[in-house]
């Protein structure tokens, strides 16, 4: 366990943003407009293909063998009989060693790690030596069809021998027999990652406040429930090359791990993004499934396909960490935050994944959007015998949010105090660090609690519902896009995060070349948008290839909601270095000075002349002659802005998303029926590129948060998943899904594209405590945990001596 | 494609045209439309009947293909996402849901467009809660439903011939 020093960062110091000017949007007047995603069209159509819809020549295919024990050492795997099934091609198992031409052995299959995180590469694509939780892929039989491949995967023999299992986190503290992962740690115990730091006088900022609440808080694990499973087809060529073809958010990352493994270089290999339904984090990490198909590919030199069946989808896991929670909050009687203390333990599961990422997150994302001037963070992550845990959108920003909010509801509860005036008072400034070195530029929460607090009719409302109907009010922030790249081999300070390649011909269009990776949210649609708004064009002349790391400049991917903040300002600066080649060119022809010219709905002109100019297509003839195809590039670097302890830079981002919430539940006080009626949703998005788009990241957070407080849940028995299923994994219906109003509020981030941040995970964030405090208002009883199911309800009900309305602190209405 | 089954001829009009096709017994609709006919518009997303992303109308009324056995629907009309759109263009439900954002990863669309086409038959001008209860077997991660319900509220009115309902009254 490690001691952090204590802090570095002065709380409250004022930090100027770096600034850019932002020329006259003139352009294509696209920005702020509700847009169709470009390839709605494809997806309506059902042209959009998507992994598994891709059909090749010899496809083979791959079905997984997977683990029935929780922890067991294999003792030996015999394949012979399931080779002998009609149809079958293949079986890999982690005992085989798959030579790849003109690369030195590196063993078996087993033997070659990976992982997200360069710091824990704990993962194979198919085990050698032991398997670590129930459903862990350990063969994978690869066939002429499916049914073959199932088949054979029926006579795959594995002789078992089991070791202890563990499914508690808290057994996993102590020493344990056989570690689950025997190389991590230096202890005996399963504890992967300890974080621990302090900021401030937290004792002092106990001792002295008037009140001090606290609550140990439990939430269950969850998965990402994505409709697309898992998909990947690997092929491998005589050419030497390997393309691998996946369903991925994070193409360059599944890049890298290919090569790791295989040893083959990266320039051999080629990664290809389809159409992606859904990832949420689920696909923001290199998969087993993606390295086996590899393997079996080289192994036969025939394109191999691997789709996951739902179930299996379930298995491939790394959704929100299962969490005991341990918070004190310090208040002062004038509603000021002193401290905060949080101690988490996570249950990770079997591996690694992104959970080095999340122990920090789990502290550093306390610290805002409210002061506070001490705070004290421990947090533990343990591997467990189940499916691992990993990143889901909001990640490391939900759970704890969801206590500090509720316990704050509580503060204000006990103070006297409305819930909006406790927060007012509490609120980070702009252009400020936080206790623990987070730099905030732009920050709209006030204007979000105005407007939220006005639309949803709470000063006339709030505890004044009938027993049974209640309003609560919940906030949240969240990064546009982690500071830091994962992988530290070239200077993350140099190191462009994302950048975007331009190319205009004779034929008047633009080609957008961008690594980053279209999941469904959008990012293509912002890359062609910002592109024509820079150039004063429509949509119509701009087309994205993103797909493939062949043509696309590097981008590190969907997630940590990084795209259209890093992507977006690569793409404008690339848009507005070939503007300039347009504008000079222009000038040239028209005999004037390229600094009056500007781009102007489909024209270059004479910025006070605009019937002096070209069209764009003879701006462009200009500009090729004598030239050829223009071409233009754009990145984006982050200027790493963090503290010196150690792990400050988990938490750190260019901007940060704020939100505040109100929720309206309706509970029947006799069953603990309870249902959410309606969401009023403020999100400060820095600036609203696609209003359209920004409205449906909302409104799909606030179903995915109400899922997580209605009922979504990983149940187990003792180490084995019981609900792999979508009928029991409960993800609410169209029925259960409330009204929601979405407020976009805009700050005009400065370093922003155009002013935007994120609304891709910030928006999850406050749905969770909003209801949990409505449900309060409803029937004055805490709920501390996730989910809330009606007899979870019922109990707390209950225990608590029956259903009643909290009395005050409601607002005198004149 | 697959093996290991005698397969046994299938007679199907699908969108429009009629296809014979040589299926195994045990074979899905969905199977059949997939890898038979490189359909590859309907989707499978749980094999469980759960999902709704395999929706597609049989002799017009909307079924999940995946729990579907072809053969039971043996010369039936079928109707899957690419009979959609017809030759000018956009059914005025996809041009609904592509304006009004109600699609974002996409792999559920297939299913609700052909869910909503079905509804769309029987009601001229669904109520909100008739659409939701309509919807109700097609889960969407992304959108929370919210305008995809009210692209198919504007697809209804469209097709009765009125404009699409006010920006103020959504």
């Amino acid at each position: 366990m490690r001691t952090a020093p204590a802090a570095t960062a002065p709380a409250q110091e004022v930090v100027r943003a770096r600034r850019h000017a932002h020329d006259p949007e003139a352009g294509a007047r696209l920005i702020g407009a509700r847009v169709p995603l470009v390839d709605s069209v494809d997806k309506v159509t059902g042209r959009a293909v998507y992994t598994d819809d891709l059909r090749l020549p010899g496809l083979a295919h791959g079905v997984f063998v997977r683990s029935p024990r929780a922890h067991a050492r294999i003792v030996a795997i015999e394949v012979d009989r399931a080779r002998s099934v009609p149809g079958v091609v293949a079986v890999l198992t982690g005992l085989d060693e798959v030579r790849v031409p003109g690369v030195p052995a590196a063993g078996r299959i087993g033997d070659r790690r990976f992982g997200i995180l360069p710091v824990s590469q704990d993962e194979v694509a198919l085990p050698a030596d032991k398997v670590r939780f129930v459903g862990e892929p350990v063969a994978l039989v690869v066939a002429e069809d499916v049914l073959a491949a199932q088949a054979g995967a029926r006579e795959v023999g594995i002789r078992w021998q089991d070791l202890e299992t563990r499914s508690d986190p808290a057994r996993g503290l102590e020493p344990v027999g056989e570690k689950i992962h025997p190389d991590v740690g230096k202890d005996g115990s399963d504890v992967h990652k300890v974080v621990e730091q302090s900021f401030g006088d937290v004792a002092a900022a106990f001792q002295d406040a008037a009140l001090v609440l606290s609550g140990t808080y439990r939430f269950a694990g969850l998965t990402h429930g994505f409709t697309e499973p898992h998909a990947v087809i690997a092929d491998y060529g005589a050419d030497g090359r390997l393309t691998v073809w996946s369903a991925t958010q994070v193409p360059h990352y599944l890049h890298r791990a290919l090569a790791g493994v295989t040893g083959l270089p990266m320039h051999r290999i080629r990664v290809v993004r389809l159409q992606v339904g859904g990832g949420f984090g689920g696909k923001g990490e290199p998969l087993p499934h993606e390295l086996a198909a590899a393997f079996a590919a080289i192994r036969i030199g025939r394109p191999v396909k691997v789709v996951l069946d739902r179930e299996g989808v379930f298995y491939s896991g790394r959704g929100r960490h299962p969490t005991v929670l341990d918070m004190r909050l310090a208040v002062g009687a004038d509603g000021r935050v002193r401290g905060l203390e949080l101690d988490t333990v996570l249950d990770g599961g079997a591996f690694a994944s992104f959970g080095v990422i999340t122990t920090y997150y789990n502290g550093s994302l306390c610290t805002a959007p409210y002061r506070m001037p001490a705070f004290h963070y421990r947090g533990r992550r343990v591997y467990t015998n189940r499916v691992p845990s990993g990143a889901m959108r909001g990640h490391g920003g939900v759970n704890n949010r969801c206590a500090l909010e509720t316990l704050l509801d509580e503060a204000a509860q006990r103070l006297g105090l409305d819930p909006f005036d406790l927060r007012l008072r509490n609120l980070v400034e702009p252009d400020s660090r936080t206790v623990n070195g987070l730099r905030i530029t732009s920050m709209g929460l006030g204007e979000c609690l105005a407007r939220v607090r006005a639309e949803s009719r709470w000063d006339e409302r709030f505890r004044r519902l009938p027993l049974g109907r209640g309003l609560g009010l919940g906030c949240g922030f969240f990064i546009s896009g982690s500071n830091l790249p994962i992988h530290w081999d070239i200077d993350p300070a140099r190191y462009p995060q994302s950048t975007v390649h331009l190319k205009l011909d004779l034929d008047g269009g633009v080609t957008v070349h961008t690594g980053a990776a279209e999941i469904g949210q959008g990012s293509d649609t912002v890359a062609a948008m910002v592109v024509a708004e820079v150039l004063g064009i429509g949509l119509d002349r701009v087309r994205v290839r993103s797909r493939d790391t062949d043509t696309a400049p590097f981008d590190l991917g969907s997630y940590s909601s990084r795209v259209t903040f890093m992507m977006g300002n690569a793409a404008r600066r690339a848009a507005e270095e070939l503007r300039g080649q347009l504008l000079s060119a222009a000038a040239r022809r028209l005999g004037r000075d390229p600094a009056r010219m500007v781009v102007s709905d489909g024209r270059v002109c004479d910025a006070t002349r605009p019937q002096d100019g070209l069209s764009f297509d003879e701006a462009v003839k200009e500009a090729v002659s004598g030239h050829g195809a223009l071409v233009a590039r754009g990145t984006f670097v982050a200027t790493p802005h963090h503290a010196g302890f150690k792990g400050a830079a988990a938490g750190t981002s260019p901007a940060y998303s704020m939100s505040a919430y109100v929720a309206e539940v309706e509970v029947d006080p006799e069953t603990g029926l309870w249902r959410c009626r309606h969401v009023w949703a403020a999100h400060d998005c820095g600036r609203v590129l696609n209003r359209s788009a920004v409205e449906g990241q909302i409104e799909g957070a606030v179903h995915m948060g109400l899922g997580q407080v209605m009922g979504e849940e990983l149940v187990y028995e003792g180490a084995a998943l019981r609900n792999p299923r979508l009928l029991d994994y409960r993800i609410p219906t169209s029925l259960e899904m409330p009204g929601v109003t979405p407020i976009l509020v805009e700050t005009f981030d400065a370093e922003g594209p155009f002013g935007a941040k994120e609304a891709g995970e910030g928006p999850l964030i406050p749905v969770l405590p909003a209801v949990l405090n409505a449900l309060y208002d409803a029937v004055g009883v805490r709920v501390r945990g996730l989910p809330v199911t009606p007899d979870r309800l019922y109990e707390a009900m209950v225990a608590a001596g029956g259903p009643s309305k909290p009395r005050g602190p409601a607002r005198q209405v004149p | 494609m697959q093996t290991a089954e005698a397969r046994g001829e299938l007679r199907l009009v699908v969108n429009g045209t009629q296809r014979h096709v040589l299926a195994r017994p045990a074979a899905t609709l969905l199977e059949v439309l997939r890898d038979d006919l490189a359909l590859t518009g309907t989707k499978l997303g749980c094999g469980t009947g759960t999902c709704g992303c395999c929706a597609v109308l049989v002799d017009g009324v909307a079924r999940l293909s995946c729990l579907t056995l072809a053969a039971t629907v043996e010369g039936a009309r079928v109707r899957t996402i690419e009979g959609v759109a017809g030759p000018a263009g956009l059914h005025p439900l996809q041009e609904a849901l592509v304006a009004a954002g109600a699609t974002q990863c996409g792999f559920c669309t297939p299913g609700i467009v052909m869910t909503a086409l079905a509804l769309l038959e029987e009601h001229r001008d669904p109520s909100e809660d008739t659409v939701r209860e309509a919807l109700s077997g097609n889960l969407c991660r992304c959108t929370g439903y919210v305008k995809i319900v009210e692209a198919v509220r504007n697809a209804a009115a469209t097709l009765r011939g009125l404009e699409p309902l006010p920006e103020a009254t959504k």
